[in-house]
């Protein structure tokens, strides 16, 4: 075996820094992760790839005591170990810069990297650390700045040196590039090598496979909750590594007869002109930053498009805006005035759990209702959608909260499709459902394609976008642009960032 | 329908068991006679028609108004805890109202200087609503500082321009006979205003079950993200239009203690009604309609308490006791009833969701989840069928 | 007194502004901690009677000692149902607020009898500071006072020492403005609320009994008045700090003194006014600054432990 330059450490002659060890955790009927393992030596760079929700984040809070697992064995330095929070993991000499930063923004940045301590703080003592530490790492930080007022890339080195102030020997970063511009997530790879080397251990949770085989020595890839893979950096390719990460196509997936579908739907549409319309549309999120760059979309009549994007490419905004629930920062949007649409937390902003299903189906349009409410015909609404969209309820008025998730799911759509909507925009629809609800929602979004309308379908699970899609846009930083292919394509479009 | 209206009449029935059975066990604990002391409490509340009429049913109407306004807020997610100053300043704007009426106007005056006091109780809450939503002052705060003012600007006036023409003691004249509310059973203290309340408490319940201006407020207070993503409804508007209202309850129940029952202002007209009526409301769990029968509960308990401690020298402060632990047991089994997986929060509408973060979203750190109220539909998308389109900006 | 009347105003404002500062004080810590306790006036009024009752066998400084002790007990309730069951903290405040008053009416009956109206405690007299209390106009309000006031001047620079020069109040403050990343780097927000609120409930008490031992010398039902709402009015005027806290508990002592200094000069102007301006104040504080004097961030929001 040949191993590059600056990797010949012998990394599987010493016990591994850290060892999870088929680490199981579920939440309610989902499981996020299912016997994952991985290993970390010291001085190594190890990756974590895979797809959202393959269990990534989770397994790497059970490494840092935020999660506990419901099964499973962790080991540090060879001895077994309980993280029961961070504090624990802490004093292993762990430290975790996760992807939303835990820093308190009214506070600045001495502030924040002596939080945890105890004793007397010296505030000046404390800036004096930060400055020789971000001095000895190449970190550039302003101790005495308020975490609220820097840039994004300022608030990630605050988090590492916030880590290295407590000897933190074993870092994990969860997706550290993925909110920097690129000059500064290079140098930040940079550093990752450079601690490593200093004998440091690194576990880099990260999307973009240029990245990770730039830098890391080891990667190991989950699907599923499961670990699929694990090599070393030198002996894979990206292309392994894509399809490791995506796996092979699932039974349920069209995929081979997308390009058929695709063609047939797409004559059908260019017939009956266009539903949605974005031309030229930019948008920002709440901080201002930009997440969609000079979009335009056009969606047809009878057509299922697939949004296919990792986390953060800018398909939250580019859905939203087609549902008319936000606004972009320019361009010209053409939607209908109603649009369906299913957002991916159901909980927090489609239903409300302590109503019942007759109301959850009367807050459609509640807006600008006027007088009295037809309960009534409401209710026989209700029981009609019940039974036509096969939703299992004891009747349609008990809350909302009694059903399970795919049944609570099936409703929104019912009442998405109820009033015939040129449109219905739908993310993530069947995260956390059973296979069998799954089935019974994709059977419901090809019946509203059916019926001639538009619908658009974002899923972080690629095949389920494949499956259920007439053809698939890309949404890479921001950028929207339809890919045409085989999956192989698709999957590598999507992780690739245009410049 | 008829479960509904068995748990209206079973709610106050075993609200009441509830806090007797607490009284109970305070007794005994403080080693007082539990059954005569019950006894007694019995008797000044419901021991003749005379005590009924004049002690409880008097007693339990402001705490209905109150319970009311503080049921309307929590269910649109108002923490409103202002009622006793929205009270207030209804009381003072109803005097000053029939202050400046005379006589000859009659039950016309009387609807005037009602009228009056629930305008000034809904200005008084909007200042609340209005601090919150242009300054994100917290309505648990504001409320706080303006039940104070309230105070303190009818002490300035029944000292100043609403003070009795003696200038002696601290308060209004009495109102004219003819600026009274009517009683209903003559030769007793019972008015008019304990049906006013009661008709409110129907009027509440069929705005908040049967219209759609009262389906938005309960899908605000229940879940605003929803209400607002899923259901286009403006929550901002929503809620500041449940402050008003809200408030406006509040100060009729001031107004009709002035015309009803003190026939003249003072600062001290409050026992301290906007807090009961938090017990009030929470024992109705937030439904108007039980509120009827949970008002009645603490108004008995209010009356009777002063003819426990007469006849059988027990504390009247024991009552206040009760109130507190029924308040304390109803959150702590919101808690078990939520943690136990049943799935059922003790508030019909789900609890107030201003500061209720629950559990693990209050600790994963998430985005800001305020509803993007200030943006409708149709400020940039243009209909279909027109198929026009309109440049947002460039 | 003398017969000057701006230092017995002084004076006077400085003994109102005493029990108002250890409560605020108090709620202060509380606040910054993210919990917001509307049972401080249930921890007052309890500390006016614990205070009374310990003060008549063991002494006014004894009194002292158990009152606070008393406000801490009862806020002990409220840590359990608003940290420890993550209920509603205003619901919870409020019930404590009416179960003390109701609590303390209901012993003194039973342990005074109706007769109880009479009964006087023996009182923390005034102690004057030698020199400094010869001060011209300031010398008798600042330095010829009763133990409790110089126990709140030197509380302020303490809790001030507490929060910005410790690492216990470094991890206290960033559980009120983000108890997620407080977590994350090693405190336990939850813990650190609870010691908050019993601190707060310990200053509460202090404050019940200063009004009883070191003011009024005996008990009247509800004589707490709404000083606990007081405090937390001072606390917002205050910006959450400290001296802030100091310098608003004097403003409101100083509106509530006033009535005595017009009382002394024969003025006939309402006082009311000046006792509802503090308050006035208090909201256009909150409603115009912003920023880093603005509250908590995750004041009165509930916190339950990831499982």
């Amino acid at each position: 075996m040949v191993l590059p330059p600056g990797t010949n450490r012998a990394v599987t002659s010493v016990a591994p820094r850290m060892a999870l060890d088929s680490i199981t955790r579920h939440y309610g009927t989902v499981m996020a992760l299912d016997g994952a393992s991985f290993s970390v030596s010291p001085g190594e760079v190890h990756a974590l790839l895979g797809e959202n929700g393959a269990g990534k984040s989770t397994l790497m809070k059970v490494a840092f005591g935020l999660e506990q697992p419901d099964a499973g064995v962790i080991r540090f330095d060879g001895e077994r170990t309980t993280l029961r929070s961070p504090r624990d993991a802490m004093h292993l000499g762990i430290g975790m810069v996760q992807q939303h930063f835990a820093l308190v923004e009214a506070m600045t940045v001495a502030e924040n990297v002596a939080l945890g301590g105890d004793g007397r703080l010296d505030l000046s003592q404390v800036a004096e650390q930060v400055r020789r530490i971000s001095g000895a790492a190449g970190l550039p930080i302003d101790a005495n700045a308020f975490v609220r007022d820097l840039p994004v890339g300022a608030q990630q080195r605050v988090e590492i040196i916030k880590a290295l102030a407590r000897d933190t020997r074993t870092l994990i970063l969860d997706e550290p590039t993925a909110v920097l511009a690129p000059q500064e997530a290079t140098e930040l790879l940079a550093w990752i090598r450079r601690f490593a080397d200093g004998g440091g251990t690194v576990v880099l949770i990260a999307h973009k496979l240029h990245e990770v085989l730039s830098v890391a020595d080891r990667v190991t890839v989950l699907r599923r909750g499961h670990t699929v893979l694990t090599a070393r950096a030198s002996e894979v390719s990206e292309q392994v590594l894509a399809e490791a990460m995506l796996g092979t196509a699932s039974p349920i997936s069209a995929d081979a007869s997308a390009g058929e579908i695709t063609a047939h739907h797409r004559a059908r549409a260019i017939d009956s002109g266009a539903v949605v319309t974005l031309t030229n549309v930019s948008a920002c999120d709440e901080y201002g930053a930009e997440r969609l760059r000079s979009a335009s979309l056009v969606v047809h009549p009878g057509e299922i498009v697939g949004i296919a994007a990792i986390e953060g490419a800018g398909q939250y905004e580019l859905l939203r805006i087609i549902a008319g629930r936000m606004a972009p920062s320019s361009g010209v949007v053409a939607v209908p005035e109603v649009v369906g649409f299913v957002p991916e937390d159901r909980h927090r902003d489609a239903v409300v759990l302590s109503a019942t299903l007759t109301e959850n189906i009367a807050l459609r349009g509640a807006g600008t209702r006027r007088g009295l409410m037809p309960w009534n015909t409401i209710r026989r609404e209700t029981e009609a959608l019940l039974s036509l969209r096969d939703v299992r309820a004891s009747s349609a008025e008990v809350p909302m909260r009694t059903l399970s998730g795919g049944n609570q799911q099936k409703l929104v759509i019912a009442r998405e499709l109820a009033s015939s909507p040129t449109a219905l925009v739908v993310e993530n629809p069947t995260r956390g459902l059973d296979i069998r609800a799954t089935t019974e929602v994709h059977t419901a979004l090809r019946a509203a394609r059916e019926a001639g309308t538009a619908v658009i379908v974002y899923s972080s699970d690629l095949d389920e976008v494949l499956s259920l899609a007439d053809r698939i846009v890309v949404v890479t930083g921001g950028c929207v642009r339809e890919v045409r292919g085989s999956r192989d394509v698709i999957g590598r479009a999507m992780l690739t960032v245009e410049s | 329908m008829t479960t509904r209206v068995l748990r209206w009449i079973a709610e106050p029935i075993l609200a009441g068991l509830l806090s007797l059975a607490m009284l109970a066990l305070l007794l005994a604990v403080s080693g007082y006679p539990v059954a005569d002391s019950l006894g007694a409490l019995w008797g000044g509340a419901f021991g003749s028609w005379s005590v009924l009429a004049s002690g409880t049913l008097v007693r339990a109407t402001p705490l209905l108004f109150a319970g009311l306004a503080v049921a309307l807020a929590f269910r649109a997610g108002i923490l409103n805890i202002g009622a006793e100053g929205q009270l207030m300043m209804g009381a003072t704007a109803a005097t000053a109202m029939a202050m400046a009426l005379p006589a000859t106007s009659g039950l016309a005056g009387v609807a005037l200087a009602l009228t009056a006091g629930v305008v000034a109780g809904g200005l008084w809450a909007a200042i609340a609503g209005f601090l919150k939503q242009r300054f994100g002052v917290l309505e648990v705060i504001s409320t706080i500082m303006l039940n104070v003012v309230a105070v303190n600007v009818t002490g300035l006036l029944v000292r100043g321009p609403l003070q009795e023409p003696t200038h002696i003691f601290p308060q209004s004249e009495m109102l004219d006979v003819a600026l009274r509310l009517p009683k209903l059973v003559p030769g007793t203290r019972l008015h008019a205003g304990v049906a006013l309340a009661v008709i409110c408490a129907l009027a509440l319940a069929w705005f908040l079950r049967a219209t759609a201006a009262g389906f938005r407020l309960r899908m605000t207070g229940a879940n605003a993200r929803a209400a607002s993503s899923a259901g286009g409804i403006d929550v901002a508007r929503v809620s500041l239009l449940a402050f008003i209202a809200s408030g406006a309850l509040a100060g009729l129940g001031g107004a009709v203690e002035v015309t009803g029952v003190t026939y003249a202002l003072y600062e001290n007209l409050s026992p301290g009604y906007g807090f009961t009526a938090i017990a009030v409301a929470l024992l109705a769990r937030l439904n108007p309609v039980s509120a009827i029968g949970s008002a009645l509960v603490f108004g008995a308990l209010e009356a009777g308490a002063s003819a426990m401690q007469r006849d059988a020298q027990v504390p009247a402060g024991m009552v206040e006791v009760v109130e507190a632990c029924v308040i304390l047991v109803l959150v702590a089994s919101e808690w078990l009833g939520g943690r136990g997986g049943r799935a059922r929060s003790f508030f019909w509408g789900g609890p107030p969701n201003t500061a209720s973060a629950e559990s693990s979203e209050s600790l994963n750190r998430t985005r800001p989840t305020e509803p993007t109220s200030t943006y409708t539909n149709r400020s940039i998308i243009t209909r279909d069928d027109t198929r026009s389109s309109r440049r947002v900006s460039s | 007194m003398s017969g000057a009347p701006l230092a017995d105003f002084l004076e006077a404002s400085v003994r109102s502004a005493t029990p108002l500062l250890l409560a605020a004080l108090g709620e202060t810590v509380v606040e910054r901690s993210g919990i917001i306790n509307v049972g401080l006036e249930g921890s007052i009024i309890v500390g006016c009677l614990a205070g009374l009752t310990a003060a008549t066998t063991l002494g006014p400084e004894a009194g002292l000692v158990v009152a606070g002790i008393g406000g801490l007990a009862i806020a002990t309730i409220f840590a359990a149902v608003a940290i420890g069951l993550a209920a509603d903290q205003i619901i919870a405040g409020t019930a404590i607020t009416m179960l003390g008053l109701g609590l303390t009416s209901t012993l003194y009956r039973v342990i005074y009898g109706d007769a109880g109206a009479a009964l006087s405690a023996p009182t923390l007299d005034a102690v004057g500071i030698p020199i400094l209390e010869q001060i011209p106009f300031l010398g008798a309000a600042l330095f010829h006072q009763p133990l409790p006031t110089y126990v709140a001047m030197l509380l302020v620079p303490t809790v001030w020492w507490w929060l910005y020069r410790t690492q216990s109040g470094l991890s206290l403050r960033a559980s009120g403005e983000n108890p997620a990343a407080a977590l994350a780097s090693g405190v336990a927000p939850r813990r650190v609320q609870t010691l908050a609120v019993l601190f707060g409930g310990l200053c509460g008490g202090l404050a019940g009994g200063t009004i009883v031992l070191a003011q009024v010398g005996t008990f009247a039902e509800g004589m707490s008045a709404g000083r606990g709402f007081v405090a937390i009015a001072i606390v917002a005027l205050g910006r959450w700090h400290p001296v802030g806290a100091m310098l608003a508990a004097l403003l409101f002592g100083m509106a509530s003194a006033l009535q005595f200094l017009f009382q002394a000069l024969d003025l006939d102007v309402p006082y009311q006014i000046f006792l509802a301006l503090p308050y006035l104040l208090t909201l256009l504080a909150l409603a115009l600054t912003r920023g880093r004097y603005s509250a908590p961030a995750a004041l009165g929001v509930r916190l339950r432990s990831v499982d």
